[in-house]
This record gives structure tokens, C-alpha cells and sequence, in this order.
């Protein structure tokens, strides 16, 4: 019996897993364009990313979630995408505005003059941002970077909504059957995720222990 | 001929003119200390010439040339001619002593790595830390971290070396050892103009003293003209003020 529910919950935890590292994989580049948007000097690119920041950030994932599978089909009649993509899509752009802002953060938190010193050292943009700026920043933001991180393990499981077997779709359906605590034993496992990453990011921290800035 | 030659530099902020037509000229090997009361324009004087304002008027002429600033390639080729070191010392704290005077070598490709890594370490004994070579940042005083911010600007060889108030961020006890090494610097022959508040030092180190006031140079002289005859009613003023404060 347990081990049928244990396999079980694990096909759930897969498709957890597989939400949190694609959303990983797509929002924290797509994360840094929208920052370099709305720390633009060109105002009306700046206000258009800000806006869309504030809607993504303003509003429920779960709504997101729903307008992205649903809306392009029900406003424009086009076909509809698979659960998994539109969660994936809905997911990343989602978490691409929370980590841009984090990102903002980090990058104006550098002090102007680590700027002006790879200026007169006759550095180019380039080579200022990712040979001084860039491990500042790292270091900076690594911190609430975990923090949204861990926030998404938990998050996945709002994909349910558009019919992703998540895990704790998974744990509640042998409720049907008589058995709860399938579903109580689920926690364990965003436990032990999220125990992982908590390490992980220790570590990395750590790591980033050698210099003071 | 003149090393450098600046010819009524003209800066504003807004409705703010900083610098209202500055105009000296520097020989090679001199000395040239700025001083003058703070909003007078000193600093961005020396800003100018490292172009990290862009003067609104004038000319900027390293050895008879005249530096233009069409392109951000231009702007960066003009800054090599000069070197900066800051009131804040700005190291980059994530690398070693040795590294933050080789970084902009490396860069920029002087040399091979070996050549590049020799140099730094024979400017860093000539601010004499050799022996922090590994160090970072965080770990030096900051009278250190100023002379590691000198060896960082001569890595490039500028061919004139800026001062913005270098000691104005240090505990008073570590203003000698930066104020020695600059020293040292004018000995082997370094041109340099520095911007400071200690009189005493701007007495003895100095070729050409500047007093600037309002945007202006007011006075300009050697040392005994500026400190012991001043001419101007405001420099008078000026360092009767100064050394009241001591």
C-alpha cells in the first residue's frame, strides 16, 4: 500500500520538479530583461515595463495561470496550449517580474563609484558590468533570490488549477479511497525540496564569504 | 611643450555654472595642487579631465593633442591619458590587491600575464604592500587601500595622475603614509594634479599652485606666490579660514 502511494506521489513530484526548473530556466534570464526595461533611460520603455510589472506582481498566479491556458482561445479563437506550456509560460513571467525587481535592487545598490573607477581604468560597459558589477550583485541579491525560490517550490502546486498533476493533486486523490494521510505525507516532500535548497543556498553563500562589499 | 593644456573649460549643472572658462596649462613632471573652498569646482575640474562629465565647452590638449569625445570609444581612449584616484579609494572588493592593480592591464592586454603580474607587483612595492598582495579590500586600513588605489591607477602609466582630496576619507594618523607615496611619485617624475585640503603638503609638494573659487581660477602661482603673497582678497580669506581650523 505505501509504496503504491509513495509511487504515486512521486509522479506528481516529477511534474512538480520539471514546473520548478523550466520556470528557473526561463525567468531568471527573461528576469534580466525586464530589469534592463524598467531601469531604462528610454521613459516610454521604462513606464511600459513598470506597468507590466505592477499587473504580474499585483495579481493571483492562479489568475495568470487561467488567463494564459484559457484567454488566447476564448479572446482571438486560437488553439489552445498544452496545460504544461501554459503553465511553464504563465510561471516564468510570473517569476521573471519578482526576480527583475530583486535584480533592480541589487544593481542600484552598487555604489556609483565602482562604476566611475572601471571608467577611468578605461573599461567598456561590458567589461564594467560583468568584471566589477556583476559579482557585487550576486552577492547582494542572493538572499532574497532563495527566498523567491523557495516561494515557487510551493507555488507549483497552484498549477493544478489548468490540470497539472502536481503532487498534491496526487496525495489528495487517494482521499476517494479512504486514505488522508497520502495527502499530509506530501508536505515531507516540499520539506525536504525546500530543505535542499535552503542548503544549497547556504552554501553559496558562503562561497561568496570572501569579500565585503 | 606642455604635457597638458586646458583652455576655458566650461561645465554647468542645470542652471548651476560650475566652471565658468578654466584655463592652465601643466609641464611634464610638475606638480599641480588645486585648492579652494568646497563647491568651487575642483572636483568637477578634475572629473572633466577624466571624462566623467563632459566639459560643455573648452579644450582638453595632451601633448599638443586635442582630445575629442565624439564616441564612447573616443571617451574611453581619452581616459587612458589620465589616471584617478578617489576621495573613496572605490577598490573593487572582490579581488585580491594584486588583482585590482592588474585588472584593466588584463583588459586591455598590455602584456602577457607574467609581464602584466610583474608590473603590479613592483607598484605595489612601491606603495609598500608588497606583502598585501593577496589581501582583499576589507582587510586593509584606509590609508592601505588609498595606496593600493594609487598603484592601481599608475598600472595603466597615465601621463597625468589625478587626486581628488586623497586623504579626505582617512583618520588623520593615515594621511602621512598616502601623502609620503605621493611624494615618492613626484620624485620619480610622475605629472600629477591634486585636489586636497591639506596646505602643508600642497606647500612643499607643489611646482603651480591653483586657488579656485566660484567656477574660476582666482590665483595661480608657485607655491611661496599663493601660500606666503596671496593677492586676492578671497584667498586671504580663504586660508586665514584654513588655518583657524588648526
Amino acid at each position: 500500500m505505501f509504496m503504491q502511494v509513495l509511487s504515486q506521489l512521486l509522479g506528481g513530484f516529477g511534474e512538480t520538479v520539471k514546473v520548478f526548473i523550466l520556470t528557473l530556466v526561463f525567468s531568471i534570464p527573461l528576469g534580466l530583461v525586464v530589469c534592463f526595461g524598467s531601469m531604462s533611460r528610454f521613459s516610454p520603455l521604462r513606464c511600459l515595463t513598470r506597468t507590466f510589472v505592477w499587473i504580474i506582481r499585483g495579481s493571483p498566479l492562479m489568475l495568470q495561470l487561467i488567463i494564459v491556458f484559457y484567454g488566447p482561445g476564448l479572446l482571438f479563437g486560437l488553439p489552445a496550449m498544452s496545460r504544461f506550456n501554459a503553465t511553464i509560460l504563465a510561471f516564468s513571467i510570473n517569476y521573471a517580474c519578482y526576480f527583475s525587481e530583486i535584480y533592480r535592487g541589487g544593481i542600484e545598490s552598487i555604489p556609483q563609484g565602482q562604476y566611475e573607477a572601471g571608467q577611468v581604468l578605461g573599461m567598456t560597459k561590458g567589461q564594467i558590468f560583468f568584471k566589477v558589477v556583476l559579482l557585487q550583485v550576486i552577492k547582494r541579491i542572493t538572499a532574497p533570490m532563495s527566498n523567491e525560490i523557495i516561494t515557487l517550490v510551493k507555488d507549483t502546486s497552484l498549477a493544478r488549477i489548468i490540470g497539472i498533476y502536481e503532487i498534491i493533486w496526487a496525495g489528495e486523490s487517494f482521499i476517494k479511497k479512504g486514505l488522508i494521510w497520502p495527502l499530509f505525507f506530501t508536505g515531507v516532500f516540499y520539506l525536504v525540496f525546500s530543505g535542499a535548497l535552503t542548503i544549497l543556498f547556504g552554501y553559496l553563500e558562503k562561497k561568496l564569504d570572501y569579500f565585503r562589499s | 611643450m606642455a604635457v597638458l593644456e586646458v583652455k576655458n573649460l566650461k561645465k554647468n549643472f542645470g542652471s548651476t555654472d560650475v566652471l565658468r572658462g578654466v584655463s592652465f596649462s601643466l609641464e611634464k613632471g610638475q606638480v599641480l595642487t588645486i585648492i579652494g573652498s568646497s563647491g568651487s569646482g575642483k572636483t568637477t575640474l578634475l572629473r572633466c579631465l577624466n571624462f566623467l562629465e563632459t566639459p560643455d565647452a573648452g579644450e582638453i590638449l595632451v601633448n599638443g593633442k586635442l582630445l575629442t569625445s565624439k564616441n564612447e570609444d573616443d571617451i574611453r581612449q581619452n581616459r587612458l591619458h589620465f589616471g584617478l584616484v578617489f576621495q573613496n579609494f572605490n577598490l573593487f572588493p572582490q579581488y585580491t590587491v594584486l588583482e585590482n592593480v592588474s585588472l584593466a592591464p588584463t583588459l586591455l592586454k598590455t602584456g602577457s600575464a607574467g609581464q602584466i603580474r610583474q608590473q603590479a607587483l613592483g607598484l605595489l612595492e612601491r606603495v609598500g604592500l608588497s606583502q598585501k598582495a593577496n589581501a582583499y579590500p576589507y582587510q586593509l586600513s584606509g590609508g592601505q587601500q588609498q595606496r593600493v588605489a594609487i598603484a592601481r591607477a599608475l598600472a595603466l602609466n597615465p601621463e597625468v595622475l589625478c587626486f581628488d582630496e586623497p586623504t579626505s576619507a582617512l583618520d588623520p594618523e593615515l594621511t602621512g603614509e598616502v601623502l609620503r607615496v605621493i611624494r615618492g611619485l613626484k620624485d620619480r617624475g610622475n605629472t600629477m594634479i591634486v585636489v586636497t585640503h591639506e596646505m602643508e603638503f600642497a606647500k612643499s609638494v607643489s611646482d603651480v599652485v591653483i586657488y579656485m573659487a566660484e567656477g574660476v581660477i582666482e590665483e595661480i602661482g608657485t607655491p611661496e606666490q599663493v601660500f606666503d603673497n596671496p593677492r586676492s582678497e578671497k584667498l586671504r580669506a580663504f586660508l586665514h579660514g584654513v588655518q583657524e581650523q588648526f
